[in-house]
């Protein structure tokens, strides 16, 4: 009846995952009787779960981020204090268990905090900055979200029901092979993988379609903000990269779901070719990560540069080199399985000539703050902290990229702290950068500036009392993945990386509370103009937070920069530019709850799957594929928007231009 | 005239401060790494580092410029200009474009080299005919066979100095990889196929050696010594391994295969030849993976 669910997989023997997990339960069942007796469901369900909006939808991406990401740094906690705990001693988690916690980490930081968190910054900013009033498929849209978000759930139940992965965040075969991992933990990051993999591919195919379809009138490719220049090559990374890893990923099901050899060591199976497909997905998958990072900080520089960007060509003529070249390096995370020199040598340089056109952004970006007048807000902080650590990592990334020196560094710990390098100072703090520089926008208040300072500078210094040491031990030889030790020489340095993580929990510490201060406190930092950092693009042309529509009317574009000099002219004048337009009633896509009843049954489909409850498997397809019949037949596809409330938040927009152009002068 | 180019000894001199810089930054302490003990890990730490010394030439001062350049057109310095048009500049574009276009060159080049000479399995140049050793990696320990001498160990690769080591490399199961840190490269084991490695030890003495690639739960139980020998002490080692211990034939290897961690080194008496072989293969059969139970006691 329940397959091979059985009591045994409830990890009575471990009392970590059982209490952290009841923890997490008692935390949320307290959440839902809150939202529940306080009446709030049927608003969260009208407002948020069932909402089509990208603006709505972007931001539960950035929560689902936010809330993964202290999961995912628990994981971090743990693996830094077995260290500091395991030399010459087993520690205080046996190797079943860390092993399960290093894999936990890295696929949920990766899957679930850095993707959901700048595809979440690209469905709030892309439809603004282009001046249009949605995505191109809105309830697509949802539906993505919500098969993201059930991936993260699945992650999530194998804690205490079951077990994860032990094989790292890529289940590398043989050792993912049903010979040598036949627990469930594989099937859960397989399955998890599946189901948010499909919702970030639709993601990408709708931001794709958005951006070559949806422009506001006038606004040409060159007009672009970078920011969805950026957006436009990770999705298109998205689409061409993302079914690799689904289709390696079915592979190694198949393998272990129906007795396939793709990857097995018996009958001809090729572990290699795992690595192969795995890494051809695995590397534009850092760029899908860091582009849009790239595109938040030409956004935010320019912004508190008080300049327009400079170089603009460079920058999307750089982007675009980079969104092709990610295709063409994949091999350098195997130059030690022996490929020779030739193709050692071909993937080692076509690595580092993607260090030219990260380089010149890295000079423009400078270039943009030469001559300007810079303030430093929070969103510039963690822009000057990012060039500076990322010049960094981009540098031992290059290192890396030499055959020769990655012959001895591979898979140290010299490894683990150059990516963390790029992926911290790079995408999370661009990630930050983008949730400091969009969250008045968002919710119409700012988040406290004091706080947000301080956060940032525990997480610039503890990043770097965190990682240098690690580089320090790759150089030692230590490799990653080590459960126990007994060289004295690394003790030392584990235990100054253990301080620096305390460190960065200060600063997550902190951002928490700046959310809780700013949410108590949101009166006082209440943001009437909708455009607290005179900034540039089109989204600040709106009122903040912006109606479901937008604009009331699609702005025309005529320059690269239309809402700045729009705003110059105002100045001129000491007026509005624009006349009170001729307001019409507005269609807008109608919420749909599609996305969350699909996701429902995809969790079941997955769940039933990982432990081979195939009519409860039949069921969920069933219900998924009715869900969508339901959806396709649906008779009112769209809500009318009446004038009069088109009219009435217009016009209380452009009071409060108004009275921000006033005193201005 | 010295002969070497002028700019080629200006590279040994960063490396050579890069790398007491480096060993300065451990406080004293080696760094396993940066201390080779063989040509191979000689070959790859040139390469690093001097790699590492053209990047900081320009990683250095793009750090220091764009600190400098924030700080000083904040908005509070009023003797800082402000140039709210300068967004584009073709001249600088091409600077722009240049620098990292010619540090790419010179790292391309260094890279190129350095991925040929110092391929794993080219054989290395030495006056001594080289020692065949074959390694194969199990759940979760090393055995090293010497089919020259017939006698194979366990965690324990004894070498002679000055002697190239030429290495065939399998795995019974999953995936490692074979790791001295000292002597030079990694390079993976692999069921089925075998992977080919160089290494020599130019002095005596005992270096570490691990996998360093994640096999399951036994791997941090998978370290191995290294202990390199003068000739004459090498001779004897193999004497004294080869008048004991139990013997290694397809037998006693399907034991090896069961999973295991920290084994305490031993070494066989005799090795059956050909025995790697029939590994690589799979005349024997695969690493057996842990014992068929849904969760692991303890």
């Amino acid at each position: 009846m329940l397959g091979k669910l059985t009591w045994q997989a409830i990890p009575f023997d471990q009392p970590i995952p059982l209490l952290s997990g009841a923890l997490v339960g008692l935390i949320l069942a307290g959440v839902l009787i809150w939202i529940v007796m306080k009446g709030h469901l049927p608003y969260l369900w009208r407002e948020w779960i069932t909402s089509v909006d990208h603006k709505r939808i972007g931001v539960m991406y950035c929560l689902l981020a936010l809330v993964m990401l202290i999961r995912g740094f628990i994981d971090a906690l743990m693996m830094r204090s077995q260290q500091a705990l395991a030399f010459h001693s087993g520690g205080y988690l046996p190797p079943e268990h860390y092993d399960q916690i290093f894999s936990a980490h890295g696929t949920i930081m990766i899957f679930f905090v850095a993707m959901p968190f700048v595809i979440g910054l690209m469905n709030f900013a892309v439809p603004l900055q282009l001046g249009v009033r949605d995505v191109a498929f809105p309830t697509l849209n949802s539906v993505a979200f919500w098969l993201t978000a059930a991936g993260a759930l699945l992650v999530n139940v194998s804690l205490v029901i079951g077990e994860f992965a032990r094989t790292g965040w890529l289940p590398f075969p043989p050792l993912s092979e049903l010979t040598y991992s036949p627990g469930v933990g594989v099937d859960y990051y397989a399955w998890s993988l599946e189901i948010s993999g499909v919702g970030t591919l639709l993601g990408g195919i709708n931001i794709v379609t958005t951006i070559l379809k949806m422009r506001a009138p006038g606004m040409s490719y060159m007009r672009m903000p970078i920011f969805c220049w950026t957006s436009l090559a990770s999705s298109l990374l998205i689409i061409a990269a993302f079914p690799i890893l689904t289709a390696s990923l079915a592979m190694l099901l198949l393998d272990r779901y129906v007795g396939f050899h793709f990857f097995t060591n018996e009958a001809g199976g090729n572990a290699m070719m795992f690595m192969n497909l795995i890494w051809a997905w695995g590397h534009p998958e850092v760029y899908i990560l860091i582009l849009p990072a790239f595109g938040v900080f030409s956004e935010v520089v320019a912004t508190f540069s008080h300049k327009s960007l400079f170089g603009r060509r460079s920058m999307v003529v750089a982007t675009l080199a980079i969104c092709i070249l990610s295709f063409t390096v994949w091999l350098h995370h195997f130059f030690t399985m022996g490929a020779g020199g030739d193709v050692n040598g071909v993937f080692g340089i076509a690595s580092m000539i993607i260090a030219v056109p990260t380089g010149v952004k890295i000079f423009n970006w400078l270039f943009t703050m030469y001559g300007g007048r810079i303030r430093f807000g929070s969103p510039m902080l963690w822009s000057i902290g990012f060039m500076v650590t990322f010049v960094i990592g981009g540098m031992t990334g290059v290192l890396l990229a030499s055959p020769a020196a990655d012959f001895q560094l591979h898979n140290s710990l010299f490894l683990v702290a150059h990516f963390h390098n790029v992926i911290i100072g790079g995408v999370l703090f661009g990630s930050f950068a983008g949730y400091a520089y969009w969250f008045p926008k968002a919710f119409g208040f700012r988040l406290d500036e004091r706080l947000g300072k301080a956060a940032f500078w525990c997480w610039f210094v503890g990043f770097y009392v965190a990682f240098v040491p690690l580089y320090v031990l790759g150089l030692e030889g230590m490799t990653r993945r080590m459960q126990h030790y007994d060289r004295p020489e690394w003790y030392p340095w584990v235990l100054i990386a253990g301080v620096g993580a305390l460190i960065i929990l200060c600063g997550i510490a902190l951002q928490v509370a700046q959310l809780w201060y700013s949410i108590r406190h949101r009166a006082r930092l209440r943001e009437p103009t909708g455009d607290p950092w005179d900034a540039r693009t089109l989204e600040w042309s709106t009122a903040s937070p912006p109606p479901a529509y937008n604009f009331a009317v699609l702005p025309t574009v005529t320059s690269e920069e239309p809402y700045w000099d729009l705003k110059h002219r105002a100045r001129e004048l000491g007026r509005l530019v624009t006349e009170e337009p001729h307001y019409e009633p507005l269609e807008m896509p109608r919420n749909s709850a599609t996305g969350f009843v699909t996701a429902f049954f995809a969790v079941v489909a997955g769940f039933s799957l990982i432990w081979h409850i195939w009519w409860l498997v039949i069921l969920s397809l069933v219900g998924a594929y009715a869900t969508f019949v339901v959806f396709a037949w649906r008779d009112i596809h769209e809500i009318v928007i009446p004038v009069e409330e088109v009219e009435r938040l217009d016009r209380a927009n452009r009071a409060a231009r108004a009275r921000a152009l006033e005193a201005a002068r | 005239m010295s002969r070497t180019p002028r700019w080629l000894s200006w590279l040994a001199v960063a490396r050579t401060s890069l790398a007491a810089s480096l060993l300065l930054a451990a406080s004293g302490c080696e760094l396993a790494v940066l201390s080779p003990r063989g040509p191979v890990a000689s070959g790859d730490n040139i390469i690093l580092l001097d790699s590492l010394a053209i990047m900081l030439v320009i990683a250095i001062p793009t750090i220091i410029a764009t600190l400098i350049v924030g700080w000083w057109f904040r908005e509070s310095n009023q003797r800082a200009r402000y140039l709210p048009t300068f967004a584009y500049s073709g001249r600088l574009e091409l600077i722009v474009w240049s620098i990292p276009a010619l540090v790419v060159f010179f790292l391309g080049g260094v890279a190129w080299i350095g991925a040929h000479t110092l391929d794993p399995a080219q054989p290395l140049r030495s006056s001594n005919p080289p020692l065949e050793v074959e390694v194969v990696s199990l759940d979760w320990k090393w055995l090293f066979i010497y089919p020259q001498q017939h006698v194979a160990s366990v965690n324990h690769l004894v070498a002679p100095v000055g002697v190239p080591l030429h290495l065939k490399i399998t795995s019974a199961s999953v995936f490692n990889v074979f790791f001295v840190p000292q002597l030079g490269s990694e390079i993976y084991s692999m069921y089925g196929m075998t992977s080919v490695l160089n290494l020599e030890a130019d002095r005596p003495g005992d270096y570490f050696g691990l996998s360093a690639h994640f096999s399951g739960d036994g791997f941090p139980g998978m370290s191995f010594d290294v202990e390199a020998l003068p000739a004459a002490d090498f001779a004897a080692w193999i004497a004294r391994a080869g008048s004991a211990g139990p013997v290694l034939d397809g037998t006693s290897y399907r034991d090896l295969l069961a999973q295991s961690a920290n084994v305490a080194p031993y070494t066989y008496r005799s090795a059956q030849a050909g025995l790697f072989d029939s590994i690589v293969h799979g005349e024997l059969p695969p690493g057996s993976g842990p014992a068929l139970t849904p969760r692991p006691s303890h």
